[in-house]
């Protein structure tokens, strides 16, 4: 008899073990990937970013030693490669000429992407998924193709410039290609429907019946679309600016396509660091400091989103 | 009636396509009116309802208010204020920014719209929540939001679109009253769409019951269950028993209605004349019709049959009572014994009789 | 009963035209005759032909399928395990910090990641190439299939699990007969989603490739970089039809289950 009870509890015992372990598997096998190829080559840049640049490769200094200790190593690290980046206007310069590229961009997004969201909520039930599908498609297709199909649209020959000269509106082709224009239509182009479909989203979920109510307590139909529609699709607004200028901040792939030699961001800074002068502690400490700019947006990003969430239950 | 009617809908139609909702359609409405339009779902209430608001414009036919065509004033610009089915409370502001919405519209200055919004809070009871967001009440403080709203304009003539239908049965007992007493108080002409009979019974002064875009009755509450003009009013209203015959005229203003070979005539009296031989509908309300074991010696009308089902409803048991015929006849009494003592049980052999007067004849 | 104003119909028409005459023109002048990409010389679909006789161009495509299959397929089994964690697990030591590195890649400008990617496959001494590009996609389009299948994990009738678990099945048998198969769609577009990030990608490429392994993007960017060329928008408009032909017949599929199953529930309702 005990033998037997002992036999279920050693059954028992097993399941639990091989449950746990199962358990256990889960957790860390995408546990240890993402740390190990995203948390730890993110510790490498900032120390990196902490290091000296030396011309033996890998191209810094010091290397990590466990003989060497811990002590050793901080005593090593120093943050010239930052008083660099500040003591170079360059640097700065790119910081914030990023800056205003992203926001100008994020706001001209806006201000195509609107309408577009409005007039797609908008639109007859039937029509509305044909529609979403349309503005989705993009985002499936190459980004790089995308921002090539500018290229030859306003290079100076480009078939911009010729419907101009064509219509009169310029008497000489206009040099669009290789300027910041090029780059806020690129990006405007790019983003459309990240700024889109949170817009989108919101103007869609909104009852008809509050546009009909702020009409019938005597609102125009602007008036009734400043005061009830904006406010309430803010969270959607919000959204998609976050989610243009994000990735807009860091774009390297349109300024170097369409951007002129004077167009300074940083993305493209980094890239050039990095492949060009092979200053790979200076890329590094460049990248930490654009992820140091990018926290805040970030954190107000998940915030918005937090709340739209919880406003929806 | 000699005063002036506050709405006039003159030979209104209202076409969505090849769809009529609302089909010639002529009525009257007049002021300090709490008026009932009842039919259900798709019968063209709610667009009537919103051809006042201003949200659809009739394809033929004008609407008067107070004398003046509104069909071509935008509905920002009309003095009707509607309280909408879902409520519509603007999520972003709160209950105080809510009732004063309309006001700020209309430039009134901010002392007046204080004084205002306070005294809406008053009457519908919402002074302590003014500053909540519409989410943080419950779904009668939201009902109450809506209606203070719509009433903060001092409109001519408030529309209500299904006001109860989100609250549950108890709420909407105490709320029918309280927009009665809300109407009475501030003597706004009150519109009522509702599907809900027993609301449309309680609320309304006088209730017109649509059906395909058009009006069938248009009566007080009592006259419409007490006098439906028709088989479909008598059939919409309440439980009825409908017993279909030929009619013929045996003086008096009293008719026999054949409705079986071999069996008894029906005696019924009716203020409206039929043609000898013509078919009409008997329409009898269980209530009227008397349950007893002995046939009733006085009786205009009496019936013999089983007793086939019981719904007990608390303060009343219909009796489900089949005829040799088998036909279906349902008589209601008052529960006023306990149920352990009651006089008749399934399958017991049961007379039913009613009074010449106590149904309407009906014509198809 | 809406009405589309003037206002709405003129704001659509601008948008869709901003939207997709970019890539009309790319693909019209995929067939021009003349090399110049601005002027209409005739119809020829020579600049094909000239893309199917270059070799780097088709090993470089050969490479970027190879790296988008192992990748999407390695991130939808990773990023499928990590959404059930995130959804399912509960608290277990770590969780904000796994949840941070699940979100973080996908708002980390792409600069970054590759930069970081590149110096730890330096430290540790791994030859870069297929694999090493392979590792780095594998990393970011995890998270986006983690993100795409966990919104359906966390909609998903936690009593169906139960219901199994109740009728016999170990926790792993569940997760096979009855999660998977409903959260299957979800899993799908991850991978679809997972498949086309690999494809489209450039920057991270770029940084953790080697001399051996040169993908498409980075084919076309050095080709680009320099001016246009007819020979890259006929490369243009096959991925574009590619994409377009999969993305139109994937929302077909699932329109017409749609479509199928409520023709199903109006008979199941009609014939009861």
């Amino acid at each position: 008899m005990g033998r037997h009870r002992l036999a279920v509890l050693d059954g028992h015992w097993r399941r639990l073990v091989g449950e746990l372990m199962r358990r256990f598997l889960l957790i860390a096998i995408p546990y240890i990937w993402l740390l190990a190829l995203f948390l730890v080559p993110f510790v490498i840049v900032l120390k990196i970013s902490l290091s000296d640049a030396a011309i033996a490769r890998p191209p810094y200094f010091p290397q990590f030693d466990w003989a060497e200790g811990i002590r050793a190593f901080i005593a090593e690290l120093d943050f010239e490669n930052f008083l660099w980046l500040v003591e170079d206007d360059l640097y700065w310069k790119a910081y914030l000429s990023s800056l205003r590229i992203a926001l100008t961009s994020t706001a001209l997004t806006l201000i195509v992407g609107y309408p577009i969201a409005y007039g797609m909520a908008r639109a007859p039930e039937e029509w509305r998924p044909t529609l979403m599908m349309l503005v989705i498609l993009p985002f499936w297709t190459s980004f790089l193709i995308r921002v090539y199909a500018w290229k030859g649209i306003l290079s100076n020959e480009g078939f911009l410039n010729q419907f101009l000269l064509w219509s009169g509106l310029a008497s000489e082709p206009l040099q669009i290609l290789n300027t910041t224009t090029a780059v806020y239509i690129g990006i405007v182009y790019t983003y459309l429907p990240f700024m889109i479909l949170p817009i989108y989203a919101a103007l869609e979920r909104m009852d008809d019946s509050l546009i009909e109510a702020a009409e019938d307590l005597g609102c125009s139909r602007l008036s009734a679309f400043w005061l009830v529609t904006i406010p309430l699709s803010k969270g959607g607004i919000i959204a998609g600016c976050f989610l243009v200028f994000i990735p807009a901040m860091g774009e390297f792939v349109i300024p170097s396509l369409l951007g002129g030699s004077d167009t300074l961001m940083i993305g493209k800074v980094l890239w050039e660091e990095f492949f060009s002068n092979r200053d790979w502690p200076v890329a590094s400490a460049v990248a930490v400091i654009l992820l140091l700019i990018l926290v805040v947006p970030i954190v107000l990003f998940q915030r918005n989103q937090q709340k739209e969430q919880e406003s929806e239950e | 009636m000699a005063e002036k009617p506050l709405i006039q809908f003159r030979n209104v139609t209202k076409r969505f396509g090849d769809f009529t909702a609302i089909d010639n359609l002529t009525i009257d409405i007049f002021e300090r009116e709490f008026f009932a339009l009842l039919g259900p779902s798709g019968c063209g209430k709610t667009t009537m309802m919103r051809m006042l608001a201003g949200f659809e414009t009739p394809t033929e036919g004008e609407i008067f208010l107070a004398g003046q065509d509104i069909v071509p004033v935008p509905p920002n610009q009309r003095a009707v204020n509607m309280m909408f089915q879902s409520y519509a409370l603007f999520p972003h502001l709160s209950v105080w920014e809510n009732i004063a919405f309309g006001l700020k519209r209309e430039g009134m200055p901010k002392p007046e719209i204080n004084a205002r919004v306070e005294e809406m809070l008053r009457l519908t009871r919402l002074e302590k929540f003014a500053r909540r967001r519409p989410h943080q009440i419950s779904g009668g403080q939201r009902q109450r939001v809506a209606l203070a709203r719509s009433l903060a304009k001092a409109p001519k003539l408030l529309l209500l679109d299904e006001p109860l239908g989100a609250l549950d049965r108890k709420l909407r007992e105490e709320t029918q009253f309280e927009l009665m007493d809300i109407q009475e108080k501030t003597g706004t002409t009150f519109v009522i769409v509702t599907h809900d009979q027993e609301e449309a019974m309680t609320v309304a002064s006088r209730v017109a019951v649509m059906d395909n875009g058009q009006v069938m009755q248009v009566a007080t509450p009592a006259d419409i269950y007490e006098a439906p003009n028709s088989v479909y009013v008598a059939d919409f209203i309440g439980d009825v028993n409908l017993i279909e015959g030929k009619v013929s005229a045996t003086g008096d203003g009293t008719f026999a209605l054949h409705w079986r070979d071999g069996a008894e005539p029906l005696r019924v009296k009716s203020p409206t004349g039929f043609a000898e031989g013509q078919t009409a509908h008997l329409a009898i309300r269980p209530e009227k019709v008397t349950i007893s074991a002995e046939r009733p010696a006085e009786a205009a009308n009496a019936v013999q049959g089983k007793v086939l089902d019981i719904a007990y409803l608390g303060n009343l048991s219909t009796y489900h009572v089949e005829l040799p015929t088998g036909d279906i006849i349902k008589a209601q009494t008052a529960n006023t014994r306990r149920i352990s003592r009651r006089d008749y049980t399934w399958e017991d052999t049961v007379w039913l009789s009613w009074t010449a007067t106590g149904g309407v004849l009906l014509a198809n | 009963m809406k009405r589309l104003s003037v206002f709405n119909v003129v704001s659509l028409t601008f948008g869709f035209a901003f939207l997709y005459v970019p890539m009309l023109i790319l693909i019209l002048f995929s067939f021009n005759e003349s090399k110049l990409v601005t002027v209409w010389a005739g119809f020829s679909t020579k600049w094909y032909g000239e893309l199917m006789q270059n070799e780097a161009m088709l090993q470089a495509a050969w490479v970027t399928v190879k790296v988008a299959v192992f990748s999407s397929t390695i991130a939808t089994v990773l990023g499928t395990m990590a959404a059930y964690v995130l959804v399912r697990s509960g608290r277990f030591l770590g969780r904000t910090l796994f949840s941070g590195m699940i979100y973080a890649p996908l708002v980390m400008p792409e600069v970054i990641t590759g930069l970081s990617l590149l110096l730890l496959f330096i430290g540790i001494g791994l030859d870069r190439g297929v694999l090493t590009i392979v590792l780095a996609h594998t990393t970011f389009s995890m998270c986006y299939v983690s993100v795409v299948v966990s919104s359906r994990l966390a909609t998903f009738d936690r009593s169906l699990e139960e219901a199994a678990l109740d009728l016999g099945c170990s926790a792993a048998e569940a997760f096979r007969l009855v999660t998977l198969p409903i959260i299957a769609p979800a899993v799908v577009s991850g991978w679809l989603l997972a498949f086309t990030l690999s494809l489209d990608d450039l920057v991270i490429a770029s940084f953790t490739t080697g001399p051996a392994a040169t993908t498409l993007p980075i084919k076309i960017f050095s080709a680009v970089r320099l001016g246009v060329s007819p020979e890259i928008n006929a490369l243009s408009t096959l991925m574009i039809t590619i994409v377009t032909v999969g993305v139109i017949a994937a929302s077909l599929v699932s329109k017409r289950a749609l479509v199928k199953q409520r023709q199903e529930e109006q008979e199941a309702v009609r014939t009861s």
